[in-house]
């Protein structure tokens, strides 16, 4: 099989505190992995670690190595604008920027110099095509992203995301604000993407990753317990917290 | 049938003091209007607004002169205050580590409380030289005045507008980066554009503040009722005029004064009306609107 991420031995400490211990986790390639694990168990802090979003805290320190394509991201000679092109992110709230439904998709465009404008006119549609938004909002793109519902604002988001044409997709509980009707263009979408990118979602609905994802690994108090197949997961887990978790004994 | 109790006595009490702030304000604009109305009846509305001579002795009272003064001291410091307090703000709020955020907040704070007294007088003995050597004339001007007034409205700018900086949603930030935008482009496409109601409230304030301010300005314009013919020349605000001859105005003159305090409180209402919708703008397009 061909990983797209590897991360080796991993420890993430805010301040004195031991967020995540020994991480070692191999994301396959055009695949969707589920991050799954009770709430503060470091399942956010991990994938924000894959696009250096931590770094944006100044009491974040780590060791080990992640691997992106066989390139370790936090080597110091990594331009981190790069790699954020590389890693796209979509957030647990949706967050539109303030500005028109074509000025949201064409924001990383932008920010990476590209200009011409039947270019940006085409990958803009074809972005928003791609995240199963195009039809809803084709008349309105000089409208505001504000006035679009939550789960409008949230395919918004991921076509924001795919509009830079990045490798992985990173997901934190993207659903976990919308309604299961929502829920379910969004879950489509994953399903439709994978082809393309290669999906990290961490969430806190067990159906869902079942329902998304290929691969999990579950994540207990800053550790990963039991990473592997989702089928073998949630069907004959090996560890015993494994199996109270997704049978829901506690979480 | 009301209860005599202590809730009843604590909420009339709280109303009457809310109210009686209210009417001393209402009774001091009264009282201006009433001493002001005469003059503006006996000199004519446009003459007076924009009568270009000012001589009490003669019975003129035209004070167009000055609102150019106001306004030409106001717009320059402005101009100057604007862009160093917006980007000190943006400093502030994005870049400044947090030790140097502590050392600059008060040190920008505390300008906002040296009085006014002091920033006229240093105005008067280093700027006024200063500004004769460099710039010929008496030093005395309305350059000299703007310079000054900048420092005194540095403070709120920047105050203002690093809150204005700070309210703007993480999420925002977090959306621009995660895009693979720098933090300046992040700076300059997300939060700035979302920050500008706050911006400009902030600018408002600012225009405010110089607009009323009075005895820094006396100390170092020059007072000279004249339309002036470049930033060196000497000129008189509506507020010097104000305190410049209250001491022995009498009659019309008297009046006079009262009229140009009425032009003063209205350039102010304006200025707070459009500072309160733009903050009431700001509500709105942070929550459904578009910038």
């Amino acid at each position: 099989m061909e990983y797209r991420i590897e991360v080796e031995d991993l420890n993430v400490y805010f301040d004195e505190l031991h967020i995540l211990k020994d991480i070692n986790l191999k994301i396959p390639k055009n695949a969707v992995t589920s991050l799954i694990g009770p709430s503060g168990c470091g399942k956010s802090t991990f994938i924000r670690t894959l696009n250096r979003m931590n770094d944006m805290i100044s009491t974040f320190k780590m060791d080990g190595t992640v691997l992106l394509d066989g390139e370790d991201i936090y080597n110091p000679k990594v331009d981190v604008v790069e790699l954020r092109k590389k890693v796209g992110m979509v957030f647990q709230k949706p967050n539109p920027f303030p500005k028109s439904i074509f000025d949201n998709v064409a924001y990383g465009l932008r920010v990476h110099g590209i200009n011409d404008k039947d270019f940006l006119a085409q990958k803009v549609e074809e972005s928003l095509k791609e995240a199963a938004l195009w039809d809803e909002v084709k008349n309105i793109l000089d409208k505001s992203a504000m006035g679009l519902s939550g789960g409008q604002q949230q395919r918004l988001c991921i076509a924001r995301t795919i509009a830079v044409e990045p490798e992985v997709i990173l997901m934190d509980e993207p659903c976990s604000a919308l309604d299961p009707i929502s829920t379910t263009k969004i879950e489509d979408l994953i399903h439709k993407l994978k082809k393309d990118f290669t999906i990290i979602i961490v969430t806190h609905n067990m159906q869902q990753a079942t329902r998304v994802s290929k691969h999990t690994a579950f994540f207990l108090h800053g550790e990963i317990v039991e990473s592997g197949l989702t089928e073998k997961i949630f069907i004959e887990p090996e560890d015993k917290r494994t199996e109270d978790y997704i049978t829901g004994r506690f979480g | 049938m009301p209860k005599w109790d202590e809730e009843f006595f604590i909420e009339k009490g709280l109303l009457l003091t809310a109210v009686s702030s209210i009417i001393i304000i209402a009774l001091i604009i009264l009282f201006v209007f009433k001493e002001g109305i005469p003059a503006i009846e006996s000199t004519g509305f446009f003459s007076f607004l924009f009568g270009m001579d000012w001589a009490p002795t003669k019975g003129e009272y035209g004070i167009f002169p000055m609102i150019i003064g106001t306004l030409g001291i106001t717009v320059l410091s402005l101009l100057m205050a604007v862009p160093l307090g917006v980007f000190c703000a943006i400093f502030l709020a994005e870049i400044a580590p947090s030790a140097m955020r502590k050392v600059l907040n008060p040190t920008i704070q505390t300008l906002a409380g040296i009085p006014s007294v002091v920033y006229g007088f240093f105005g008067l003995v280093l700027l006024v030289p200063f500004m004769r050597l460099q710039f010929g004339g008496t030093g005395f001007s309305m350059f000299t005045a703007s310079v000054i007034l900048t420092v005194m409205i540095l403070p709120i700018i920047v105050s203002v507008s690093e809150d204005a900086f700070r309210s703007i949603p993480l999420e925002y930030k977090e959306a621009s980066l995660a895009l693979g935008a720098t933090h300046w482009q992040t700076i300059k496409n997300v939060i700035f554009p979302a920050a500008i109601p706050g911006v400009i409230t902030s600018v408002i304030l600012g225009m405010g503040r110089a607009i009323g301010e009075t005895l820094a300005i006396i100390m170092v314009a020059g007072n000279v009722v004249q339309i002036p013919s470049s930033i060196f020349d000497p000129v008189r605000a509506l507020t010097s005029n104000i305190a410049i001859e209250m001491g022995y105005a009498t009659g019309i003159h008297y009046n006079a004064l009262f009229a140009t305090g009425i032009v003063l409180i209205f350039m102010i209402i304006v200025l707070l009306v459009i500072a309160n919708y733009l903050h009431y703008k700001k509500k709105v397009t942070m929550g459904g609107g578009y910038l």
